[in-house]
């Protein structure tokens, strides 16, 4: 515990010591990714010192080992439960590197697995926040309704939780057949799930009385603290990546940016709540305006082709073979490029030197920023309001530690 | 005190140790795992079997006890280790004896033997309920102290706060009932209800909400449970505890439960009385049995009706239990004190001049 965190006069003053306990790591509401050390008066926070990188497992230094495609399952781990918008971070940060576009279709398709993976983020979040308040019923309708999203991303790309689905150039494969159907099918019964839940919980007198007023921090300290996503979009500041520096084809969609009043995290859970509604909103109307066409860059350069191709064409079978020893050569340079992950803004900053791995791969966590922020949040209020506050600040072991 | 009625006293502790401990705690264990599994679109616990029969998964309590009878049973260094031991006992105990005086049934003559369906007819029932329920708070902070861990002991200060603070506000809920039927025997209360409109769900039913409240609270439940929070303080008072005492714990709880739901079938739902027929008029009914028969089948449907609104009460409870989510500590003691007791006096006075203005006649 750092000295100059403590309140050193209300101990003089009591004439009495603060509880010292370790929250975590293997704590039911830290679930063995980050530790507390708190000095308790009563159930007061006096002090409070997060400890996080139990997850650790050196993402950083892993992906200058990797092949450009091979870093793709990598960051599947880093929001594991919203991975496909982080393999697509990743790939439009190589493809700014590189300098190409994906088709049209492409994008369609990245934009509606993305907000699918959004929602299953949402779903945990919230769903999680419920149970850990003690609102197991609500928590296990939102894992239903998580169950079938993953079912849909399931069908277009055989996995559920670490998708591993976009690579440089464009995506593993097409949507399946009676994608639309099932995404309608399954929106219908979510919105029924949605609906339960909210009237379970948002109207709740209980649960307004834990999550209101607590938690809060004003738009100006979420600022200076780096605060993105939903936390900040509660303080009032509508702050999206998705609009403010759009990518894909954010731009041509048409949807909304909920923003909260107070910051506190009532606010963020109604923030989240609409941001599902949003989501499937950009669904259904990326499933109505979708293109046909391919769905992978047509340069076998940077995304391998067909097998078809690969036998019948002299550079495909080239570049099948380069890619596949000396990986993808990404041009020297470097890139930034962000989007709008789950918990707020993920940014991946990628050096290369020309060669088949990246020099550098950096990811900006949106819930690393956050956290740093809890002690400012979270100092005075008592014991039961952590609960809450970690929750939606939403920590995701994966993304904070990498 | 005779022999016989030695043994009827025997006999009935037999069946309320029987009903509450062999019966009910069991069989909540298994409604708590199927309600909810019913509430959540889920199949619920439905795997131990035995020679391939699973009994809709009734077993899993049986395997439960078995599995938690041969559990090491660890005690923390530092611990109190007499104190660690003895705070499940004293824990269980109170909710079981507080059923004593709930009557389960009526006065019935067999045989010229009247046999009257409590434990013990006192005449200050409603006193020792509280009474008795006060010292469970023991166990729990006990347990909390004696365990050497600070969750333990944060949940044992939440537990003793709220149980005494609920305390006052439930005593004070069912004083209207008590001048409205001008007694504290449980047996003369629940003798007062033969008529239907009578029962005190009818004139007392803000009383009934705000009993039932405090109840829950003194149970510790959700969305009572700040004392057990598991997101928060582990499991609260009882982190340290494993195997039986454990499960004593536990059955504590759901024994508490059927008490809270005896007290509130005798206190507000006739107890054993069936709406609109007396004990009378339902012995009359098979008055073609012979006097003793009749008696004895009038007895035994009391206690049908009886256990069938336990059920019902105790369906409610897990209802609750299964919708809420978790008050906050300091919550749950500003709805004690600034709501329910201001409330339950409120109620008083209602009744007060309820009683005195004869709009509220008293039986």
């Amino acid at each position: 515990m750092t000295d100059s965190s403590r309140d050193y006069d209300f101990y003089v003053e009591s004439h009495t010591e603060p509880m010292v306990i370790n929250m975590g790591p293997s704590h039911p509401a830290t679930h063995g990714t980050v530790k507390f050390l708190l000095g308790l008066d009563g159930e007061t926070i006096k002090d409070i010192d997060v400890e996080i990188g139990y997850l650790h497992r050196g993402f950083e230094k892993e992906c200058e080992a990797q092949l450009w495609n091979g870093v793709f399952p990598y960051t599947d781990r880093l929001d594991y439960t919203a991975s496909a918008l982080n393999n697509i971070g990743y790939a439009l940060a190589v493809e700014k590197l590189i300098g190409i576009e994906v088709p049209e279709r492409c994008k369609y398709i990245r934009v509606i697995i993305g907000e699918l993976a959004r929602m299953s983020g949402h779903y945990t979040n919230l769903g999680a926040s419920a149970l850990e308040l003690g609102a197991l019923t609500a928590f296990i309708y939102f894992v239903e309704a998580r169950e079938l999203v993953w079912d849909i991303i399931e069908s277009v790309c055989g996995a559920r939780l670490t998708h591993n689905y976009v690579r440089i150039g464009g995506v593993i494969s097409d949507l399946p057949d009676g994608f639309r159907e099932n995404v309608t099918s399954v929106f219908r019964t979510n919105r029924g799930l949605w609906a339960d839940f909210n009237k379970l919980l948002t109207k709740n007198r209980i649960f307004l009385d834990r999550m209101r007023d607590t938690g809060a921090i004003s738009s100006d300290d979420a600022i200076e603290w780096g605060f993105t996503g939903p936390c900040l979009r509660a303080c009032g500041v509508g702050y999206d990546v998705r609009k403010a520096n759009p990518y894909l084809i954010y731009d041509q969609l048409d949807f909304e940016i909920p923003v909260g009043e107070t910051g506190d995290n009532f606010d963020r859970y109604l923030v989240r709540m609409e941001e599902l509604n949003q989501s499937m909103r950009i669904v259904e109307q990326c499933l109505e305006r979708i293109p046909g066409g391919p769905i992978n860059v047509d340069n076998p350069q940077w995304r391998q082709p067909s097998k078809d191709d690969i036998f019948t064409e002299m550079e495909s079978m080239i570049f099948h073979f380069k890619n596949a020893i000396e990986g993808v050569k990404v041009p020297a340079g470097e890139a930034y490029q962000a989007v709008e992950g789950a918990n707020g803004e993920v940014g991946f900053y990628l050096v290369s030197n020309g060669g088949g791995k990246p020099v550098k791969c950096r990811v900006r966590p949106p819930c690393f920023p956050m956290t740093s922020a809890l002690p400012l949040i979270i100092k005075g209020s008592l014991l039961a309001d952590l609960i809450p506050t970690f929750d939606m600040i939403n920590l995701i072991g994966g993304e904070c530690d990498r | 005190m005779g022999i016989a009625e030695m043994i009827e006293t025997i006999v009935k502790i037999g069946f309320i140790i029987g009903l509450t401990i062999g019966f009910f705690a069991p069989m909540l264990a298994w409604v708590e795992r199927k309600q909810s599994a019913v509430m959540q679109d889920r199949i619920g616990a439905n795997r131990a079997d035995f020679f391939g029969f699973t009994v809709i998964g009734l077993l899993h309590s049986l395997a439960d006890a078995i599995k938690l009878i041969f559990k090491e049973d660890f005690i923390p260094r530092g611990a109190e280790r007499a104190l660690h031991t003895l705070a499940p006992v004293i824990a269980v105990i109170p909710s079981l004896i507080a059923f004593a005086v709930i009557p389960f049934g009526g006065k019935y003559t067999l045989w010229g033997h009247e046999v009257n369906l409590v434990i013990a007819d006192l005449d200050v029932g409603v006193l020792y309920v509280f009474a008795i329920s006060s010292l469970a708070t023991y166990g729990v902070v006990i347990a909390g102290w004696a365990s050497n861990n600070n969750w333990s002991l944060l949940g044992g200060l939440r537990a003793s706060a709220q149980m005494f603070s609920y305390e006052v506000a439930m005593g004070l809920t069912v004083i209207g009932l008590i001048m409205f039927y001008q007694s504290l025997s449980m047996v003369d209360i629940v003798a007062k209800q033969d008529n239907f409109f009578h029962w005190g769900i009818i004139w007392h039913w803000p009383a009934f909400v705000l009993f039932l409240a405090c109840a829950v609270a003194e149970n510790k439940r959700v969305p009572f449970d700040a004392p057990e929070a598991e997101a928060e303080l582990v499991a609260g008072y009882f982190t340290e505890y494993s195997g039986m005492k454990f499960v004593m714990f536990w059955t504590a709880e759901f024994i508490e439960m059927v008490t809270i739901a005896g007290l509130c079938v005798a206190l507000f739902f006739g107890g054993h009385h069936v709406p609109f027929i007396t004990d009378a008029e339902l012995a009359g009914g098979f008055s073609f049995l012979g006097p003793n028969v009749s008696n004895l089948v009038a007895m035994l449907i009391g206690v049908g009706v009886f256990i069938f609104k336990l059920v019902a009460l105790l369906i409610l409870q897990m209802t609750i239990r299964w919708t809420m989510p978790r008050f906050r500590y300091d919550q749950i003691m500003k709805l004690g004190w600034k709501m329910i007791l201001p409330l339950s006096l409120t109620w008083i006075f209602i009744v007060g001049v309820g009683i005195l203005t004869g709009v509220m006649p008293s039986p």
